[in-house]
């Protein structure tokens, strides 16, 4: 396809990713504080619209229309650009997460995703690694102990839980041999004996599941790993003096990095947009994977929901011991056991 | 299509840059990081000369420059801390005594 | 045609961006600032090094440069409370003679390179750096650079620890009442 006709589907792609992505982080916010409800035996959000489905509509206007305070002492440049950063990488990440196979519309061919690149999975990797600087800078640009203390301890904790992650995927790419995530996805189609899908989990990386959940926890600063934010404990760590537009938007960046991170274990453990046989006409057959990748992802969603209902929060040295001392030796057991057993069958 | 020589004209542009900020910055963190400017220029050289002789070990020396630049980073801001636990300065002119 | 303009613009669009950060380092007073131009020069690094075909690269140099290293030079400026650079005597000569002989020197080199270098044009993603091609050289013919750095890297996290930790800590051991909370 021409340059030009490659712009125009490339911007398509684009705004439509941006407009779901918004909104899905929008609906995670409410689905987070109608099941914590109900764990906790009360309703949720009701009032608003039906189901209480209205209300991120409300907290928008809410955010938009409170005061933009700038505390006097802040250094001001990083102050304003922190949160911006903190959005940015968040919403990065999503360019190159396939929902689906390729489709033909208008007679254009083109992927479900923004762009298909060989090494998808680095770049997300790389995404998520630069998204520490939102954080770091946060804490540090408010001129506030809280704060600055807030935002050492959650960089170092993203950082330190960042190798875990990586090495737990890492299991994962030698059965595929590839970074591309459409073939990491294609490797797990079909079935074992006509029903058991088979999805990397349950091909042998069920325990590298286990790492990039605890280590998805933990970067996304999500209970049990939320210490630095907690508000028992730090005030609210890193944002402590944002208020408004600015709290939105990290609020915003802390949701669409856990939704990009249901998205890399959808992908990367649970098949993808594999889903049982194939039925229909054609055109459904095009939307059913798409149905299917939104399916695990909620399942994904739902269970870092619950988990955060349920447990209490780690304490700081006890996360970071956690992070180096177990995590970290147990995702590389992970990768040389995984590595023997690949070269063994090869 | 663009000629070899404006990679290396700027890798070369960025080495300079290093090199300058080494001589005349004072902060000791900001010499650091002028050193990983130049050892940036470097890389670019090494992986637009791989490019260009179709030799992979450009791309993989790039690695072994970045693993010793993240060593060097290491023990260099490790010093950096000691150094400061004692003279209470980051400025390189005031540290420039063995006596306190 | 077109594609070549495509690569040059995007080229030279990132070299700007490249020179910007790096005499943007130089200029700023405070390292903070430095340091943030330094981690787009690294940004823009990587869109060139995509330009010559190394992707993997590209993505290391984004993951462990400026999404590490980078990172580790900010928490330091951070934890120290590095303020502005304050001016001392010592520089004035240096400023003088040095950065008007740097930027001589600069353009020289660069015509010299322009003008005289024979070497040809380089394609758009002109040697694919694929991972799994780049990561058998890495283990078969550079195995023992590969080895040898990971010592290296082992020897700098040992270092590191003992330099920045509390001194007098690891002599005393138990004698020290332990401030730490637990």
């Amino acid at each position: 396809m021409s340059l030009g006709e490659f712009i125009l589907v490339s911007v398509i792609k684009i705004v439509i990713a941006l407009i779901v992505l918004l909104t899905a982080v929008a609906y995670t916010v409410w689905l987070e504080r109608k099941v914590v409800g109900h764990i906790q035996n009360r309703w949720g959000p009701t009032r608003v619209g039906p189901f209480g489905l209205l209300q991120p509509l409300a907290d928008g206007m809410k955010f938009i229309f409170k005061e933009d305070l700038i505390p006097p002492h802040v250094y001001k440049p990083l102050y304003i650009a922190a949160p911006m950063i903190a959005l940015i990488f968040a919403l990065t990440s999503i360019s190159v997460i396939p929902i689906g196979n390729w489709i033909t519309v208008f007679g254009i061919h083109t992927p479900l995703e923004i762009t298909d690149v060989n090494i998808g999975l680095l770049i997300v990797l790389g995404v998520t690694s630069l998204g520490v600087y939102g954080v770091a800078l946060a804490g540090w640009s408010s001129n506030s102990k809280y704060s600055l203390l807030g935002g050492l301890r959650a960089s170092a904790q993203m950082v330190s839980y960042e190798i875990s992650l990586g090495l737990s995927l890492v299991g994962v790419l030698i059965m595929a041999g590839s970074f591309n995530l459409r073939e990491i996805v294609d490797a797990q189609s079909g079935t074992f004996w006509g029903f058991i899908p088979r999805w990397n989990i349950f091909q042998g990386q069920i325990v590298a599941f286990f790492i990039y959940l605890m280590a998805a926890y933990a970067e996304t600063n999500r209970i049990p790993f939320d210490l630095p934010e907690a508000e028992t404990e730090l005030v609210a760590g890193y944002h402590t003096e944002y208020s408004a537009m600015k709290f939105a938007m990290f609020f915003m960046a802390e949701y669409a990095n856990m939704i990009t991170v249901a998205c890399l274990a959808t992908l990367l453990f649970l098949g993808g947009w594999h889903g049982p046989h194939r039925f229909g006409p054609p055109i459904l057959q095009a939307i059913l994977p798409i149905f299917w990748f939104v399916a695990k992802i909620f399942a994904f969603l739902f269970l870092y929901i619950w988990v955060r209902g349920t447990l209490p929060r780690f304490r700081y040295d006890q996360l970071m011991a956690f992070g180096w001392k177990f995590l970290l030796p147990l995702a590389i057991a992970n990768l040389v056991i995984t590595a023997f057993i690949v070269a063994l069958r090869a | 299509m663009v000629p070899l020589s404006y990679y290396l004209v700027l890798s070369g542009i960025l080495f300079a840059c290093g090199v300058t900020g080494f001589l005349i910055k004072r902060n000791i963190i900001t010499i650091f990081m002028s050193i990983e400017l130049m050892l940036n220029g470097v890389n670019l050289s090494f992986v637009a000369f791989a490019a260009q002789w179709h030799a992979l070990s450009g791309q993989v020396f790039v690695f072994f420059v970045m693993v010793v630049a993240a060593a060097e980073a290491a023990v260099g801001l490790a010093i950096i801390i000691a150094v400061y636990r004692t003279r209470e300065t980051l400025n390189v002119d005031r540290v420039s005594l063995l006596k306190l | 045609m077109q594609e070549i303009m495509l690569h040059l613009i995007v080229f030279s669009t990132f070299g700007l961006v490249c020179v910007a950060g790096a005499v943007n380092l130089l200029v700023q007073r405070h390292p903070i600032n430095s340091a943030l131009s330094l981690v787009v020069v690294m940004g823009s690094l990587a869109v060139e090094y995509l330009l010559l075909g190394a992707e993997f690269v590209a993505a290391v140099q984004v993951i462990v440069y400026a999404g590490a290293i980078m990172v580790l030079f900010v928490f330091v400026i951070m934890l120290l409370n590095a303020g502005e650079e304050e001016r001392t005597k010592g520089s004035r000569v240096a400023m003088v003679f040095g950065i008007p002989g740097m930027l001589i020197g600069s353009v020289l080199v660069a015509w010299v390179l322009l003008e005289h270098s024979g070497t040809g044009n380089v394609a758009t993603g002109a040697l694919p750096g694929a991972p799994k091609v780049i990561g058998w050289l890495l283990f078969h013919d550079f195995l023992l650079p590969f080895e040898v750095t990971s010592v290296l890297v082992l020897i700098a996290i040992i270092g590191a620890v003992v330099l920045a930790s509390h001194p007098g800590s690891a002599q005393q051991g138990l004698a020290q009442p332990d401030k730490r909370k637990r």
